[in-house]
């Protein structure tokens, strides 16, 4: 499918905009900061004023956030989130793009730049003057959460270590997430993978692009995710194997928004990638629904709450994770009833929109603090340095809960 | 392992989450089945006004819905209500009753039965008669005859209050019309908007205060139906306390906060229960096996799912939401499962007639069912809402009725078949 053609079809999709305001009844943004004037006006209103060639007709745009909870609630199928992504990235080729936004959305440079001096770095990070000054330079609110270096690698650690072969091959897509910040995050999986029969495979890879795209810079976006998608779609030999990763904001990139946004329905690689990514949830809840998952849990003794953010809600899979921990003894899950963390991958970081991604996440900081709950789980790690950050609590990956019950080393 | 086999299992599917789905759904977790709602968004809570009106017209207007769904049971014993049986009318009025006076809006409630009608004001001063409604709205019965102040805001330009006393003058009620200036931080606010604002005591302090002084005498109080998102009780009760009378809210354009209430109250009941609501799971195809449906598939990023069932019940709505569509080729489909349909007009025979409030050749079609509410041509498939035929809802007065009693109604037959057990992997 050609651009023009896939531009059509999502752009073509506000004609069947019936004006009900669902999508506005659920916008995190719209309802709590007038700077965003809601996904409806923004969306398949103001669509219809923008014409290829001539000026943006936006401003307000740039305040969305990306969260894709309209397309979620539309009863009409309206690509709303996804119209509004293609605005912003006009906006931004028009008006320019603040050197913050080239830097931030480039987690690969700052895994890079971090990791070898991750102690000064993380000084740094946690150095009120410093980021102070970070806000008056680059614009990055000096609240924000802003994750440790962990000083390592987790690549590194996956070549050197040797997944028991059995035969039944799944290749592991882990993100810059876990690759520079929360290596142990990888290690759990890949122990768990292992623990239930696989035999992981960890190419060559990198960031998928998600950052660049949510800040409207398509084009570098486009480079990065295809890369990706070249290196993981050499790995897929044949009609079983499958990619799964625990970064689930990383995993609805490769699986849809990538193609959706970026108009690259065409690209084999990527389409082949897309149908094949897993987030580890979803693959472990089916393995469990065939009967294949080990059950051998220990109790454990602790009281979660547990957010599913809405880049996984995107994946339209349902909550994998609560279903996996209702499986461990012992644990206590309260599922959060808020619809954001207000965090948005960068969006939250930003100086002009932090207060609004605090204001978004209000709803989910006061119900964790209420839940009674010592520990939050939650799938994606941007959302988990957010909530952490609001409300001093433990944020995890739901996978670390599965570690800790299957009584696994490492 | 692969993608093309992704694949979960459930005692029920539900596919739609408006009333009916949303209705079927919970009662069915509650009733211990594992239950999935897959849908492709939200669905009409957000657009209709939040009463639950029962039989309206017959086609006079309609007090004692209970005596006048007997009479229309005799008369069209095809009409959804006969399908399902008018005696499973009052068990779903009072479980959802129950569901939203257990909800998460403390005190919050609905009000009324079979036995009379409501006549509550539209947005644009019709009389509408509804036999259960919000109690927030009981108060602008129009069945007394007390004097009405209706109060709008310019900021909220879906609802004109000059408009809504003006026709109500016309229906022999004292009405006038009062319009305040509120200090909010956006030139145009939907509704939704507003009821947020309404959560908050100052703010309901500093209207009332501003509304006093222009109130007459003994008369009520209608507003659009904006007190409050998450403490809706609260924010009427402490408005009849200030301004020491009654109040009473007016449905509006959507979105419909008490709708919004509504879905909030039974989402939050069947999370409570187990079941499983998933958003942007458009259902797109479905297995058979002989008579019944094995699986269906839904959309999700990156590859389908299937989801295996013993039941599916059938919720997606009718022509408003697509469910049913009139192709250019003249042939009526159920776009979902492809089942056959009832009522469609032969061929060669008039689809519409000119006037539109007449009634349209069209108006009933709806998915072929049995007396169970089964689905002609699949056995595991309910069907519940406006997929049913035989019902022109709009001109009825019966929408919610139907989509509250057949949700309930399916879920009940589904747990007399014994839908504990799971399905066959």
């Amino acid at each position: 499918m050609s651009e023009g053609v896939l531009d059509e079809l999502l752009r073509g999709s506000l004609d069947h905009c019936v004006k009900c305001t669902i999508c506005e009844t659920a916008c995190p943004v719209s309802n709590v900061t007038p700077l965003f004037a809601g996904p409806k006006y923004t969306g398949p209103q103001a669509e219809r004023y923008r014409v290829a060639d001539e000026p943006s007709v936006d401003s307000s745009v740039d305040y969305c956030s990306g969260c894709g909870i309209c397309t979620q609630s539309c009863p009409q199928g309206v690509k709303i989130a996804e119209i509004n992504s293609q605005a912003r990235n006009k906006l931004k080729r028009q008006k320019g793009v603040p050197l913050r936004d080239r830097i931030i959305t480039r987690p690969t440079w700052l895994g890079r730049a971090g990791t070898p001096v991750a102690k000064l770095a993380n000084l740094t990070i946690d150095s009120r003057p410093l980021r102070i000054l970070g806000e008056k330079l680059l614009k990055v609110h000096r609240d924000a959460p802003a994750p440790e270096f962990a000083g390592r690698r987790f690549s590194r650690w996956a070549r050197k270590h040797e997944s028991p072969s059995t035969g039944r091959k799944v290749i592991y897509f882990h993100g810059c997430g876990t690759e520079y910040y929360e290596p142990e995050e990888g290690e759990k999986v890949v122990a768990i993978l292992e623990h239930n029969g696989f035999e992981v495979q960890v190419p060559k890879q990198d960031c998928c692009g998600l950052p660049l795209q949510s800040s409207g810079l398509f084009d570098d976006a486009r480079k990065v995710v295809l890369r990706l998608a070249r290196n993981l779609a050499k790995h897929v030999h044949d009609e079983d194997t499958i990619i799964v990763g625990n970064a689930t904001s990383c995993t609805l990139m490769l699986k849809r928004e990538a193609r959706e946004i970026l108009s690259l329905e065409d690209d084999p690689d990527l389409k082949l990638v897309s149908e094949r990514t897993y987030d580890i949830c979803e693959l472990l809840l089916e393995l469990h629904d065939r009967g294949e998952l080990k059950t051998d849990f220990q109790a454990v003794q602790d009281t979660i709450a547990y957010h599913a953010p809405c880049q996984q809600q995107g994946h339209s899979i349902g909550k994998p994770a609560l279903e996996l921990l209702a499986l461990i003894p012992g644990l206590q899950v309260t599922e959060m009833n808020a619809r954001c963390c207000g965090i948005a991958g960068t969006y939250g970081l930003k100086a002009e929109k932090y207060d609004i991604a605090m204001a978004v996440g209000a709803d989910l900081f006061e119900q964790v603090r209420t839940s009674g709950a010592a520990t939050v789980a939650c799938d994606s790690e941007t959302c988990r340095w957010q909530i952490a950050k609001a409300t001093d609590r433990p944020a995890v990956h739901p996978i670390d809960l599965l570690h800790r019950a299957y009584g696994l080393q490492g | 392992m692969s993608p093309r086999a992704a694949a979960l299992h459930f005692d029920t599917v539900v596919i739609g989450a408006g009333t009916a789905g949303l209705t079927a759904a919970t009662r069915l977790a509650e009733g211990g089945a594992r239950v999935c709602v897959l849908a492709k968004g939200i669905g009409s809570t957000h657009l209709a006004p939040g009463t639950v009106d029962v039989l309206g017209y017959a086609p006079d207007r309609v007090e004692e819905p209970a005596r006048a769904l007997s009479e229309l049971v005799a008369a069209r014993p095809d009409h959804p209500y006969a399908l399902m049986g008018v005696e499973s009318v009052a068990p779903a009025l009072q479980w959802f009753a129950g569901r939203i006076a257990d909800g998460p809006q403390p005190g919050y409630r609905y009000v009324g039965d079979l036995e009379r009608n409501h006549l509550l004001p539209t947005a644009v001063g019709v009389l509408r008669p509804s036999a259960l409604v919000p109690e927030t709205m009981a108060e602008g019965d129009m069945r007394t005859r007390e004097p009405v102040c209706i109060v709008g805001t310019r900021s909220l330009r879906d609802f004109h209050a000059s408009l809504c006393a003006a026709n109500l003058e016309t229906a022999g009620i004292a009405a006038r019309a009062i319009e305040v200036e509120l200090e909010l931080d956006r030139a145009d606010v939907n509704s939704l908007g507003l009821a947020r604002r309404f959560d908050d005591p100052e703010f309901r302090a500093a209207f009332a205060a501003q509304l006093a002084p222009h109130l007459h005498g003994d008369e009520r109080v209608g507003l659009p139906a904006v007190l409050g998102v998450r403490d809706p009780h609260g924010a009427w009760a402490d408005l009849q306390r200030r301004l020491g009378r009654g109040i009473f809210e007016i449905g509006t354009l959507p979105p419909s906060v008490p709708g919004m209430r509504a879905f909030e109250a039974l989402r939050t009941a069947l999370r409570s229960a187990g079941g499983r609501l998933i958003l942007g799971a458009e259902v797109i195809g479905a297995e058979r096996e002989g008579g019944r449906i094995s699986a269906v598939r839904a959309h999700a990023a990156g590859h389908d799912v299937r989801y295996h069932a013993r039941w599916f019940v059938l919720a997606t709505g009718g022509f408003a939401s697509g469910a049913i569509a009139l192709g250019s080729d003249w042939i009526t489909r159920e776009t979902v499962l492809g089942l056959p349909l009832r009522g469609a007009p032969a061929p060669g025979d008039p689809r519409f007639v000119g006037e539109y409030l007449a009634e349209q050749p069209m108006a009933r079609v709806g998915v072929a069912v049995d007396g169970a509410l089964r689905a002609e041509g699949a056995e595991n498939v309910l069907v519940a809402g406006a997929s049913l035929p035989g019902a022109v809802p709009w001109q009825e007065g019966s929408g919610e009725g139907i989509a509250l009693s057949s949700g309930h109604r399916a879920a009940e037959v589904v747990l007399a078949e014994g839908a504990g057990v799971r399905a066959a992997v």
